[in-house]
């Protein structure tokens, strides 16, 4: 069993620096996914906890030895790779006990070994057959298998599910989490996919351009995110940006549009004339009666086919119609709820971060405010007179819908 | 491709037929005069049938040309260049692709190069070399006045000799140093992704234990091309040992196939034994021939069964 510990690690490949000092400190028999849109960086530090890419400047310790020179055999990790990188000419049986060949065990134990790990993969039946005939998820139960009898202390994973498809990724996932709790080795996972992380993460890392953005569990990154990059990158539909500037004589914060939302006068002053944005996860955002809502906004709806709730007055909805409503309105409940309290509840949060200019990517201010949509329920059907389409929607859930909230021009 | 067009079916037929006439005829007449009696042979109008007499030629060129010896030869000098190229090519593509030093390219393009230079073209050279191998040394002690010192120091005047004329090393080496194996390789090498390479190392094999167990068992259809190919230009070698090898003890099949040829100073004036040297030509064919069809089958079940 062993702890990683990153302590400013850098990484150029000539002049280009790709990871900026990377701090990272991961616990005994912990699962930490890192995260990160492709190009971040994410799996280059995998290589370099693995040993499989150099150093640059900074310090690796696994176990509280400091790795940096030491060749990926020396490091007792194990790594499960996006394309498996099965040996195509042994069979399963010798794919999976070749590390232990390497190490020189003796024939008959490692065969009771191999037939150990495959069978808690599943994988009796495949022992002499090649990888060239297993289908994508069996390959990938090998070289999960190759990785667990090495008994490493440590798994690194490098997007092992990407190849898989819908179905089997979720499988998978659940085995590779199940294998973690038994085998209780640290694990390094990464992936582009914030459903694996979100579901497989004990502490998920996010990281963003070569710099870890923030290191939280998965309810600390969704409800308290540390940037605006990872409020937008974590969630699904995507979390809303609303620019604006606190103003403390009126004790709300003025929209780029002109929409006042008003919170508490002691939030205001602490933040007087901060360029601030509003992140607002659609699910906390609903509908309201025309003329009652605080922001207005343009909802874009993709509908799918099985949605019959959105009916436009002007002939039926087709497949993919996309339908845009504008002048719908949205509700901005009452008062914000406090300084730094979670929102509660099930509805979402407007986490309010400063900015030195709007759309620009910015750290957590110095005081984080939340803003409490209450839900607003039963939603209603809405008039939108401009264009003639109603929209009657029972179950007004976000996830069936992409809605974007764009300030009207 | 499937088309119903007989008239293109039958054209295409006719070329191939051509050709396969074109090239059967001569190993038919070969086989012919082989099996003919010196008198049938030089006979006007030619015979084309076969005779019986195909295995009393056969005894009579073997033992004219004393066969015995020179295919213990070439089959040394053969197999000695097969296996010497798949080790050096295979280690030299090893060390172009799988290491990251700043000499690769120019050692790979250096190994490319010496495509363009084929043992004829440096045929003067590689005899300089071959007459003494440390010649190249004792060169460099010469120019850097080492071996004035060393004289100076001791009184022992360096002279570094070692000569390969005559030898099964002098015949086999300077064929093993060319670059067709080398870039072979190293063009598999590159189809080897890297996950495999990394999943080696995550399973703690080192770079020879990576070549021995993964990269050899996977170049195994690359091997038998290599070995096939290699085997015919060792076994067919005729100018090199003609100008190294004096000695009849280490002479080549090819070499005394020519001998076997008739000219003026062979027969010395008497009708020449076409029969016996066609004789030889089939017996020294058949090795290359027989190795051809049998690592055919290597070949093609390499190709079919792609462990990719």
């Amino acid at each position: 069993m062993a702890d990683i510990l990153i302590r400013d690690v850098r990484k150029s490949y000539g002049k280009d620096e790709v990871i900026h000092g990377v701090d990272l400190e991961i616990q005994t028999g912990e699962f930490v996914v890192i995260l990160g849109p492709s190009g971040c960086g994410k799996s280059t530090l995998l290589r370099m906890i693995a040993g499989l890419e150099d150093i640059t400047s900074g310090e690796i310790a696994i176990s509280e030895k400091v790795v940096n020179q030491l060749e990926p055999r020396e490091r007792g990790c194990a790594m499960v790779f996006q394309n498996y990188a099965l040996y195509p000419h042994m069979t399963v049986a010798d794919n999976i006990g070749y590390a232990l060949k390497v190490a020189g065990i003796p024939k008959a134990e490692r065969a009771e070994k191999v037939k150990q790990v495959a069978s808690s993969v599943g994988l009796d039946e495949f022992l002499d057959r090649r990888p060239g005939v297993l289908s994508g998820g069996q390959r990938q139960r090998v070289a999960m298998a190759r990785a667990i009898i090495r008994e490493p202390e440590v798994f690194l994973f490098d997007e092992p599910l990407s190849n898989l498809d819908a179905k089997l990724r979720v499988q998978m996932r659940h085995e590779i989490r199940r294998i973690h709790n038994r085998v209780k080795a640290t694990s390094v996972f990464v992936t582009h996919d914030q459903h694996e992380g979100m579901t497989l993460a004990d502490r998920m890392v996010i990281m963003n351009k070569g710099t870890i953005d923030q290191v939280g569990t998965p309810e600390e990154v969704y409800n308290t995110p540390a940037t605006t990059y990872v409020a937008g990158f974590i969630g699904s539909p995507a979390m809303n940006f609303l620019a604006g500037q606190v103003s403390a004589s009126q004790s709300a914060i003025v929209l780029e549009e002109g929409t006042i939302l008003p919170i508490p006068a002691h939030a205001a002053q602490a933040m007087d004339g901060k360029l601030i944005q509003i992140g607002a996860r659609p699910e906390a955002l609903s509908l309201c009666q025309p003329g009652t809502g605080t922001l207005t906004a343009r909802f874009e709806f993709y509908a799918p086919p099985e949605v019959s709730s959105v009916s436009p007055n002007s002939g039926p909805l087709s497949g993919a119609t996309r339908v845009v409503v504008h002048g719908a309105y949205l509700h901005n409940g009452h008062a914000p709820s406090g300084l730094g309290t979670k929102p509660r509840g099930g509805f979402g949060l407007c986490a309010v971060r400063q900015s030195t200019s709007p759309g620009q990517n910015c750290q957590r201010a110095g005081v984080s405010l939340w803003v409490g949509l209450p839900a607003f329920s039963p939603p209603l059907g809405i008039a939108a007179p401009a264009t003639g389409i109603s929209v009657k929607t029972p179950s007004w859930t976000s996830g069936r819908y992409r809605s974007a909230i764009g300030l009207n021009k | 491709m499937i088309e119903r067009t007989p008239w293109l079916n039958f054209v295409t037929h006719a070329i191939l037929f051509t050709g396969l006439f074109i090239l059967v005829v001569p190993i038919y007449l070969v086989i012919v005069a082989a099996s003919q009696t010196l008198p049938d042979v030089m006979a006007i109008p030619a015979k084309l049938l076969p005779g019986d007499q195909l295995l009393v030629n056969i005894r009579a060129a073997w033992e004219e040309a004393e066969f015995g010896t020179k295919f213990t030869n070439t089959m040394i000098l053969a197999t000695g260049v097969v296996v010497g190229k798949i080790v050096i090519a295979a280690l030299t593509a090893f060390g172009i692709v799988f290491f990251n030093h700043r000499l690769r390219i120019p050692i790979f393009w250096m190994v490319f190069i010496t495509l363009m230079l084929p043992l004829e073209v440096r045929i003067v050279p590689t005899y300089a070399v071959v007459a003494n191998a440390l010649s190249p040394f004792q060169t460099i002690l010469d120019v850097t006045g080492l071996a004035w010192l060393i004289k100076a120091v001791s009184g022992i005047e360096v002279a570094l000799e070692w000569n390969l004329l005559n030898s099964y090393t002098g015949l086999i080496m300077p064929l093993v140093a060319t670059a067709t194996g080398t870039f072979l390789y190293r063009q598999f090498f590159l189809t080897i992704p890297d996950e495999l390479v990394e999943g080696a190392k995550m399973d703690g094999a080192g770079p020879l234990r990576f070549l021995w167990d993964i990269l050899i068992p996977l170049s195994r259809t690359n091997m038998a091309a290599l070995a096939t190919i290699m085997f015919v230009v060792g076994w067919n070698q005729y100018l090199w040992p003609l100008l190294i090898i004096t000695d009849p003890s280490y002479g080549v099949a090819a070499v005394e196939l020519s001998r076997l040829v008739p000219n003026m100073n062979t027969t010395g004036g008497d009708i020449p034994n076409w029969h016996w040297a066609m004789a030889g030509t089939l017996i020294v064919m058949l090795p290359p021939v027989a190795v051809v069809i049998f690592m055919q089958r290597w070949f093609v079940r390499g190709l079919i069964n792609t462990d990719k």
